[in-house]
């Protein structure tokens, strides 16, 4: 039997290689939706702009480099196209009375529940919905940081190489990030206090 | 992390993020951990801080609606 012409092997090796890029990126999709869905303002944008990332990921599949972190690199594609989008630049909120300690969130809760004695009961006072909106409202460099790290477990190596900022930049926009979550999860408790 | 030798309390606050994110050297794990095991009102405070993180995962999580994963699947190339 004649051999397949060198021409044939080569498209047969790179459709294969092809096939398993898509299978393996579709096996993350519910990580990178995950992800997207607090990234994004709504669901819908979530829909459109993971639908977007995975048409771009599977054209330009030839730029990943095998071995590498794929979820890594749909995420940074994902990201980019946010940015494109053109959410809109928000102003960095000023250091507030509330923001300027970390166990404030604690104190307010264990207060308004008359110096309750189980810390996993406590956060048991704040309801999803006090929690995404309270995430919604957390300006979009600080919430990309939490989302990707806190919610979808990336390094901060690997978050840095996402948003293209130096890992110190990742650390503290954390910090402040997670501060400003509780700050607006604190709003929530007290509004509902009212 | 200077300036809090008179309350360490404030000191342990300071170390609660980064303790919890294991990225303290050594020396400051241990500072942080000896205050932890003498002051009950710090490790309410850190307990509840990993309750949170733990909290807030779970319930933001949403599962990826299926019709997103039939969508994303018909976006494959077809073979040539």
């Amino acid at each position: 039997m004649a051999e397949a012409p060198p021409d044939a092997a080569r498209l047969a090796s790179d459709a294969r290689d092809r096939v398993h890029f898509e299978e393996e990126a579709l096996g993350l999709s519910d990580q990178v939706y995950r992800v997207a869905r607090h990234l994004a303002g709504s669901r819908e944008e979530a829909d459109d702009l993971v639908q977007e990332t995975y048409a771009r990921a599977f054209r330009s599949w030839r730029s990943y480099q095998p071995g590498t972190n794929l979820r890594a690199w749909l995420l940074r594609i994902l990201t980019n196209l946010n940015i494109d989008r053109g959410r809109k630049a928000q102003r960095t909120p000023p250091m507030q009375g509330l923001e300027a300690n970390d166990y404030f969130l604690y104190d307010r809760l264990s207060e308004s529940d008359g110096g309750i004695s189980d810390e996993d009961r406590v956060v048991e006072r704040l309801s999803q919905d006090d929690i995404v909106s309270a995430l919604s409202s957390v300006p979009h460099d600080f919430r990309d940081v939490i989302v990707l790290v806190d919610i979808g477990d990336f390094s901060y190596q690997d978050a840095a190489q996402i948003l293209d900022i130096p890992i110190g930049t990742v650390m503290s926009r954390l910090h402040r990030g997670r501060r400003i979550l509780k700050r607006e999860l604190a709003e929530s408790v007290l509004e509902e206090g009212e | 992390m200077m300036g809090h030798i008179d309350d360490p309390c404030a000191h342990c606050e300071e170390m609660m993020q980064p303790y919890l994110d294991h990225i303290l050297n050594e020396e400051e794990k241990l500072e942080a951990e000896a205050h932890l095991s003498e002051c009950d009102w710090c490790r309410r405070r850190y307990r509840f801080e990993e309750s949170l993180r733990v909290y807030v995962r779970q319930v933001v999580t949403e599962p990826m609606p299926a019709e997103l994963k039939l969508k994303l699947a018909a976006l494959r190339l077809p073979l040539e």
